[in-house]
């Protein structure tokens, strides 16, 4: 700033002179000192409005995973610097790292697949299937990734083991299926491809070796840009002829069901590649297994899915939600991914001394996304997010009623129900009441002078402000059967 | 090859020669030169390729959570998070770092073990050393002066290893806080009101677990209405002293980590807000590490089994051939919301799956045989007991009714059999 300033004429400086030295004896500003009110760049807060949003998703998720066997893990936030190099390539500049502090150099994790095959490596496990949902760290530049945070949360399953061909890959794309449909998030669409495919293809068109990841990365774009732009890139910047360029161009804008995997079989040239097919064999049986699942409609095999990250081996795929015509008042979120993955032979390889390798296959939830798009129709629906579980009230209808609210709350609470009382000795009823409607709390439990004499406290429901006298005795039972609480404690 | 074979030799010879001038306490002129041609001698050597590679830990003080480790974790959890719920506690979450500003001049001698993250060009950042300073941001940050708050999360602090003997540097703490209204009367001390006597019950929760008898929890409510006549330094010691359970055998006795209110509380939010508001709060930290290794302590003593997973069926085949039965049945029972696995193998033996539900605690398994299929029945049978329970006329033709009824099946003999469940409340002291 102090080189841009511009020059004034010499009395005004020294004025500003005398100014700045005048300031200097005042020493730093005290007041000015405290802080800055804020969260790092990229990170925030949840609010409880926000964690009811994602008690909720996880609710979904974890269930999912739960209901397929899968154990679940937790690592360090950090890991050592050493196991996080050489694992992430370009992105390896994203990674946060601590400070040398005279101790050993840490990183923070950059995802959970990394430290997950440190974990196996290290406890020499040879097969394992766990879940594991914790937030990860990436220093993405705001300019070119708008929106996007610095800290987030990721949803990771995955099968390690030497197993039968392709049922543990059906079986991830089965759970990425249930969890999207139990979101009720919109339609999805997820597009299947394989490494050797892409890589065979390249080879028979002509792409050489130092080129095929550069070119990839250029395929990858097709969801986004037209396949001239695409052409562009890889003839214009990436320097591929133009013929290769349109042989590329020949298969990548193909995409279908088994009946596209079965022609390429037939494909005089890629049947030539054995590692084209390999894949392609690898896929029909994972289509016939993803049949016996029954989610066959929701998968396309899609020739220009190629997915960024180094370290797939096998078969890749990428959860898309269908995008429906903006509701009244939505802003569409725009195409992207809401859940990936992918096999990973050679990663547990790469941490174990004797290079003993774990075949891996797996998948990751982006759940920031569902996130809002979560909190965004519950805006739309103006459905109320509720940041407590509370179901009654214990209020008083008059005055020097606090001692029979506690006593009552606390039977309430014995008895396993959710309740609260204001924190006044002598609320007014009308200040309950309103409580109760801006938190969303069903039943309101008051208590009478009159009431007390005769035994009973009025139940009464603040949706329908119909009320009930209920015998004291009776009370526990009867709060429980309105709210479908079973009437076991936990 | 010999070369370095030779070198290396040297230069363990030479280490032996240090080590023992060392013992012999020789002078130190001499030791210098002995370590100064070990040195030389290991430069000679140059980086050792193989020690390189794989240093597989985690950080110095971090520790992974393995399946098992979970389990009681989300057990411990889930008691606390009930508690809170119970008593319309709402909870937040805040980022692992905060701006190092933000950190600075809040913790005294303790700074000093707070990890920095390395200045990467952006803003400077720490991470937290515990929740009652972001808690205490949150709060300014969001103006509040009225919440009943907790918020669960992992906390890290540079501890030296010396002094801290098994202490972790990574840690979960648990930390809550109700603000209260002020008694205008008396403005010096923090004033409770009589709400603060239900809040305790939130604390109630957390004591319980802690293994805190009733009688002392009472003692510790009394000692917390005097606040508004003693120091608050007073109550803190009283505080501490009840808090000290007897350990039972084998058992680190479990202290709370730390009781912060009053002072320090009300102060740590003026801080926060640009006028200086203070907003009296109680607070609470308790380090939830001590009660995840007292409930594997006594689980280990109960010897019970603890399950990693819920699964409730396993669907096996008991010839070959019959993996695309076994993939439609267990599709159908996911479907259906029941927990259940298969092997991962195109033809398993049986013996195999059945030792992969003894194992893994699976309590029932669905057996598909080629004979069966043709009479259009499942073999139902209870791992433990080995018992064929039933074996159910099911035509999986009727996907609907076969649902519903295998389902009411699972469940029934889910309930049936109770020792098969996650493991149970005892070890938790309930």
């Amino acid at each position: 700033m102090v080189s841009s300033a511009p020059s004034f004429p010499p009395q005004i400086e020294e004025e500003v002179g005398k100014l700045l030295k005048l300031k200097a004896q005042l020493g730093p500003d005290e007041s000015k000192q405290k802080f800055v009110l804020k969260t790092p760049k990229g990170t925030r807060d949840y609010s409880p409005r926000q964690m009811a949003v994602r008690e909720k998703v996880f609710d979904v998720i974890i269930r999912c995973f739960k209901r397929h066997g899968a154990e679940v893990i937790d690592t360090p936030v950090f890991e050592l610097k050493e196991t996080l190099t050489g694992k992430y390539g370009e992105d390896s500049k994203l990674i946060y790292d601590l400070k040398d502090q005279g101790g050993e150099l840490l990183s923070l994790r950059y995802d959970l697949t990394v430290p997950f095959a440190r974990y196996l490596a290290m406890n020499k496990l040879t097969n394992i299937k766990r879940y594991h949902i914790a937030k990860v760290y990436r220093r993405d530049n705001p300019a070119m990734t708008r929106g996007r945070y610095r800290e987030f949360y990721q949803c990771d399953f995955d099968i390690a083991g030497n197993f039968d061909p392709m049922i543990p890959d059906a079986e991830c794309l089965k759970i990425m299926c249930e969890i999207l449909s139990s979101l009720q998030i919109g339609d999805f669409l997820v597009k299947v491809n394989d490494r050797r495919i892409l890589d065979g293809m390249f080879a028979i068109c002509g792409v050489s070796d130092s080129k095929f990841r550069t070119i990839c990365s250029s395929v990858d774009k097709l969801d986004k840009v037209s396949w001239e732009e695409v052409k562009n890139e890889m003839v214009g910047e990436k320097g591929l002829a133009p013929e290769v360029a349109d042989r590329i161009g020949d298969y990548v804008q193909q995409h279908g069901g088994v009946s596209l995997v079965e022609q390429l079989l037939q494909d005089p040239k890629l049947s030539q590649n054995k590692q084209a097919l390999e894949g392609l064999g690898d896929l029909k049986l994972l289509f016939e297994y993803l049949t016996l699942f029954g989610i066959d409609d929701k998968i396309s095999f899609d020739l220009s899915l190629a997915r960024g990250l180094d370290y797939y081996t096998g078969v890749i795929y990428e959860a898309v939600l269908l995008q429906t015509p903006a509701q009244a008042g939505e802003e569409p979120l725009g195409v992207g991914s809401v859940a990936a993955g992918g096999r990973y032979d050679g990663l547990v390889g790469m941490f174990d001394p004797k290079g003993r390798k774990v075949p891996c296959v797996g998948l990751s939830i982006g759940v920031e996304r569902i996130f809002s798009i979560v909190e965004q129709r519950l805006e739309a629906l103006e459905e109320k997010v509720r940041t407590t579980e509370t179901q009654v009230l214990v209020a008083s209808a008059q005055k020097k009623l606090l001692e029979e609210r506690l006593k009552l709350v606390s039977e309430l609470w014995d008895a396993g129900i959710k309740a609260e009382l204001l924190y006044k000795k002598n609320p007014k009823l009308l200040n309950q009441l309103q409580y109760c409607e801006e938190a969303g709390i069903p039943l309101v439990a008051i208590i009478g002078e009159q009431e007390l004499k005769d035994g009973v406290i009025k139940l009464r429901s603040v949706t329908s402000r119909e009320e009930v006298n209920v015998r004291r005795e009776d009370l526990v039972e009867e709060i429980k059967r309105r709210t479908g609480q079973p009437l076991r404690i936990c």
